[in-house]
């Protein structure tokens, strides 16, 4: 109680409060000095470095997206190319097996026509052939025929070989001169 | 016994006594105002600490009031150069809203800048800076040219407005910040004096008067809450003025 006394009795003297005390002044002075020195060493570049960290984290993250998004764009690009290479390729093989199939068969064909005609050619060549033979045995049997014939009809005897010969010819190209 | 007549409290019960020895450093606004210092700091460094990524809870609460002063108060009013003011925009902050809440926290219960030597000590260097700011950038002649003679004005005015702009910028706007942060956290601790000085006197009456204690009491508690919002709104503008100054102290042309 006394106590309180005295601060009121202290309170009657006191100065007005906005009469600023000089010591307290001081002592403002000093407190925040300390203070703005702790916060500014301390405090506020581990807040700017989470901020940067953080604009890091997310800008890198974004970055990294586009790298890989951009990555993934190429990689589709070059599939596709693939793809459509491949389909290229596909309908120019099936467009050379095509070609080659119809070379083939016209290749075949050639043959076969070639081996018909040789086998007709060869087969006109062994009729020709078995024709003279036949025509030169037929104008013998004929030769003979004929001369015996002659021979029984004129009753002449023709047998020398030579003169027999010459007759038949002079005959037979009679013959063929009036066909 | 008489009852003694109700004594309302005044500027006497703003002044304190030192609580041991003899020192002025001993007397309760003073041992307020290093404990704040304490506080402040140990908050603000065991909370950026990690400065991680992802913040942990303690991290958000602190950088939530790092970023409050940085973006909403430096960023906003200064502009492009910002960042350097940035520590001393937050210190103005977080020095006057602790120690004006420090005038509701039960214990403590006064706003350390009800005593004017405080918010004169921190307008001290508001003062230094803003003018350090302006005539570093512009220099002495330019700035005080700039000031007193605003462009655009007709010439007969400047007789009127030369020595009102120089005043405001060499004594009204140091006074006013003072004086505001001052005047508010003086009137508002009064103000919760008053009522609780008055609930417990009505206490000691008869039991009908008792009532009046009561309301006196609950009036009291309610501008507690009320005194909360003051006490981070002055802490809120005397930074966001600080800012102001240094940005009209940075700006081209006055």
């Amino acid at each position: 109680m006394s106590k309180l006394l005295l601060i009121r009795a202290a309170a009657e003297g006191s100065p007005s409060p906005v009469i600023p005390n000089v010591a307290e002044i001081i002592i403002g002075l000093i407190a925040f000095s300390i203070l703005f020195i702790l916060l500014r060493t301390k405090a506020v570049p581990k807040f700017e470095k989470a901020y940067t960290d953080r604009t890091d984290a997310i800008q890198g993250g974004l970055e990294r997206a586009e790298v890989a998004q951009r990555e993934a764009e190429i990689a589709l690009k070059k599939y596709s190319e693939q793809l459509s290479d491949a389909r290229g390729e596909a309908a120019k093989i099936r467009e050379d097996a095509r070609a080659q199939g119809a070379a083939i068969i016209e290749e075949l064909r050639t043959k076969a026509q070639e081996e018909s005609a040789r086998i007709t050619a060869a087969a006109v060549a062994e009729i020709e052939a078995e024709r003279q033979q036949a025509l030169n045995s037929l104008r013998n049997e004929v030769g003979t025929l004929a001369t015996d014939l002659a021979s029984k009809i004129v009753g002449e005897a023709l047998d020398d070989q030579v003169r027999q010969s010459r007759i038949v010819d002079r005959f037979l190209s009679d013959m063929e001169k009036s066909k | 016994m008489a009852q003694p007549g109700f004594e309302p409290p005044g500027s006497g019960d703003f002044i304190f006594t030192p609580i041991f020895g003899n020192s002025i450093l001993a007397t309760k606004p003073v041992l307020l105002l290093f404990f704040s210092v304490i506080l402040i700091s140990a908050f603000f460094i065991v909370s950026s600490r990690k400065a991680a990524v992802v913040p942990s809870k303690l991290q958000f609460a602190g950088e939530s009031i790092y970023s409050f002063v940085r973006d909403g108060i430096g960023r906003d009013v200064i502009g492009h150069e910002f960042q350097r003011f940035v520590p001393f925009l937050f210190t103005i902050f977080t020095f006057i809203l602790t120690n004006n809440l420090f005038g509701i926290i039960p214990f403590m219960q006064f706003p350390t800048m009800s005593h004017i030597g405080f918010p004169v000590s921190i307008t001290i260097f508001v003062y230094l800076v803003y003018h350090y700011v302006a005539i570093k950038k512009h220099g002495l002649g330019k700035y005080l040219k700039d000031m007193c003679f605003m462009p655009g004005i007709p010439k007969p005015m400047y007789v009127l407005l030369a020595p009102l702009e120089f005043l405001t910028y060499f004594a009204i706007r140091p006074l006013t910040l003072a004086m505001r942060l001052f005047g508010n956290m003086f009137a508002g601790h009064l103000l919760l004096m008053l009522f609780t000085l008055g609930g417990e006197y009505l206490l000691g009456s008869a039991w009908v008067i008792k009532i009046f204690s009561a309301i006196s009491f609950s009036l009291a508690i309610g501008l507690s809450f009320f005194e909360m919002g003051i006490q981070c709104l002055q802490a809120y503008i005397f930074t966001l003025l600080v800012a102001l100054y240094i940005a009209g102290a940075l700006a081209d042309e006055h």
